[in-house]
């Protein structure tokens, strides 16, 4: 059996049927135990005092953000190529996770960089990258949502995504070109006993889990909504033409 | 054989319209499309010239022999007859335009702002448009629409001498064109709704 | 190919409106700021290259929905689409004809701008240079934001919400050079950058923009 299998709507709806459950609940119980570690089990830095605990929901939500828009190319080259819907639904159910978790990104780096820079915004390259990411998300969104032939808005979209990820790309290594910024350096590479202790990184991993089951679990939820949504309207057709 | 097409499903809106059409189109054969509104003759002859995807069937022409006439004939306001017609002329390969300005009786409306021109008048150098391609197969939607008696005499005698010269058409129409040709009534061939066994959409047919 | 170049600049000089208005807006840029940040040369001088790269880019924006959209709506794009001509030439020469009604009368008046806002006399030449090599893309980058919407009723509004996030990886070195000339700065690395964007979005954007219109065509 191929994986492409799964490609077919219908097999998509019994899978993904039986795994919805089990995934939000992995889900829940990563967020809930990783935020609760890392809010109340982990000491404060001397430096920074508790504000520092904002990264268990920064650091996730700003990684998934890109994580989310790469899952959309992926899923726009599949449907390029292969012409499977599911692929297509997927990536547009994608996109307003992709552009909560930007915004999440935004807003939590905006209370944590009061304390620590004085400032609730500057023009600092990663800061100014997630806003130019946040800007792709809603073009993304508002093509889907303006072309009324669905397979269409899927074909453009798709073409959008893949030059917008280009595009995105560049703009990343243009805005540090720009400015270099305030933002401390990768924090959170593998060599991390260089920046973050233990005490910090391993509730920190859990949420990033979390954060990815989440993902997973709304994408999942509205591929299923997509699905039903483009079946109504076939059924509707059929009505019709009957 | 200029066409020849089988089995033919054509889909506008992600609906099939028309299913199992065939027909086979020889040099010096015109083939009449009629059917009611609606029923796809557009969709169809769009199909035939590429600009969207059969649903399925085949379509066997020779490259570069279809030339297209749509609803809409393209004409630049700002242009003047001869300067459309010229563009055109140079996209398929520079032919001369005079000849078919005088085909169409288009002569005395040679440097006349396209934007001066009365409809049928612009409807005459956009089917002018076709002489100018060279092409061997002409598609056309609906030819005839706002041209009066005379033109429409004209615009008969010209698809005859193209039907002369080793040419074909497709023409979609109501009218009697007096033009010796078969016709193809699309009725027949209305696709049939899913529940009747018809073809169902991409999307549909996955959850059968 | 060539016909179609010249039926497009004729187009865009005879219906009016291609030229001056483009024009006509980077002028009100250069005129407006001032008015909104005060005369001070010092402030002015600062600010010049990123409000004359801003300037351009809108004036850009301006009549980027017009490339397409005409032929679409009087049937010549379905017309050569069944012609001879492939899409993406159809594309490229569209863009280029884009390009000189609109990219290039803005790199020529850009230095009388320049004056009005107080531009460091170093910072000429490359004000030039940028926009001479960063306007393309502009045009190219443009034209597919076009492709994707053309189809669409109210295409416009939607066009510059597509293009603008599009656009700043070309803003930010087109900026960058000048910025850096007016400071007597060594501008190589941006303008090679900004070099290399032109040169990638005339590449490959005319298959992207091409494969759009097909699908909008269909």
């Amino acid at each position: 059996m191929s994986i492409w299998e799964y490609a077919n709507p219908k097999r998509f709806m019994q899978t993904s049927g039986v795994l919805l459950p089990w995934v939000t609940g992995a889900s829940l119980i990563c967020l809930l135990v990783g935020l609760i570690w890392g809010f109340f089990f982990t000491p404060d830095a001397d430096k920074f005092g508790s504000t520092v605990k904002i990264i268990y929901l920064h650091v996730p939500s700003a990684m998934m953000s890109i994580s989310a828009w790469m899952m959309m190319l992926v899923a726009s080259l599949i449907w390029l190529i292969r012409r499977h819907h599911v692929s297509a639904l997927s990536a547009k159910a994608a996109a307003p996770v992709g552009l909560t978790f930007t915004v999440i990104g935004l807003v939590t780096g905006a209370i944590w960089g009061e304390p620590m820079w004085g400032t609730w915004w500057a023009w600092d390259p990663r800061l100014t990258s997630f806003l130019i990411l946040a800007l792709f998300y809603l073009g993304y969104l508002a093509l889907w949502e303006a072309v009324e032939d669905k397979d269409t808005a899927a074909d453009l979209t798709s073409v959008l995504c893949i030059v917008g990820s280009v595009f995105a790309f560049l703009s990343r290594y243009a805005v540090l070109f720009w400015n270099q910024g305030l933002h401390q350096g990768a924090s959170l590479s593998m060599d991390k006993k260089e920046h973050v202790s233990d005490v910090y990184w391993l509730p920190l991993v859990v949420c990033i889990a979390g954060f990815v089951l989440l993902f997973v679990t709304l994408v999942l939820l509205r591929t299923r909504t997509e699905i039903r949504l483009r079946r109504l309207a076939a059924l509707t057709t059929r009505e019709r033409l009957a | 054989m200029n066409m020849r097409v089988q089995d033919l499903t054509v889909a506008r809106g992600g609906v099939a319209v028309l299913e199992g059409v065939s027909f086979e189109l020889g040099a010096r054969r015109a083939l009449i499309l009629r059917g009611p509104n609606g029923i796809g003759k557009t969709t169809l002859l769009r199909t035939l010239a590429g600009l969207q995807p059969a649903v399925a069937g085949r379509i066997d022409v020779e490259p570069d022999a279809v030339a297209y006439a749509a609803h809409a004939d393209g004409i630049k306001a700002v242009l003047s007859v001869r300067e459309n017609l010229a563009f055109w002329a140079n996209a398929y390969g520079g032919r001369d335009v005079g000849a078919a300005l005088t085909a169409m009786n288009l002569d005395d409306l040679a440097e006349r702002r396209a934007a001066n021109l009365s409809a049928g008048q612009k409807r005459r150098l956009g089917l002018a448009r076709l002489l100018v391609t060279g092409r061997k197969v002409w598609m056309m939607d609906e030819p005839t629409v706002s041209l009066d008696t005379a033109s429409v005499a004209l615009f008969a005698g010209v698809v005859r001498a193209h039907l002369a010269a080793g040419g074909s058409a497709l023409i979609a129409t109501h009218i009697d064109l007096g033009i010796e040709a078969e016709v193809l009534d699309l009725a027949p061939f209305k696709a049939r709704a899913p529940v009747a066994g018809g073809q169902m959409g991409a999307f549909d047919e996955a959850f059968e | 190919m060539r016909s179609l170049l010249r039926r497009d600049l004729w187009l865009a000089v005879r219906a009016g409106g291609g030229f001056g208005l483009g024009l006509a807006f980077f002028l009100l840029v250069a005129v407006i700021v001032p008015l909104g940040v005060g005369p001070e040369p010092a402030t002015l001088a600062k600010i010049a290259p990123g409000i004359l790269w801003v300037g351009a880019l809108l004036s850009c924006l301006l009549s980027l929905d017009r490339i397409f959209a005409l032929d679409f709506e009087d049937g010549s794009l379905d017309l050569l689409a069944t012609s001879p001509m492939p899409m993406e030439a159809v594309v490229a020469i569209k863009s280029l004809a884009h390009w000189l009604v609109t990219g290039l009368p803005l790199v020529a008046v850009s230095p009388v701008l320049g004056l009005l806002l107080n531009l460091a006399p170093e910072g000429y030449i490359w004000l030039i240079v940028s926009l001479a090599l960063g306007t393309p893309a502009l045009s190219v980058i443009g034209a597919f934001g076009a492709a994707l919407t053309v189809g669409l009723k109210r295409g416009g509004l939607l066009l510059s919400l597509l293009v603008l996030p599009l656009y700043m990886p070309t803003l930010i070195f087109g900026a960058e050079v000048v910025k850096r000339g007016a400071q007597g700065l060594a501008v190589g690395t941006p303008l090679a950058l900004l070099a290399a964007i032109t040169a990638g979005s005339l590449a490959l954007l005319p298959f992207a923009a091409a494969a759009a219109i097909r699908v909008n065509l269909r």
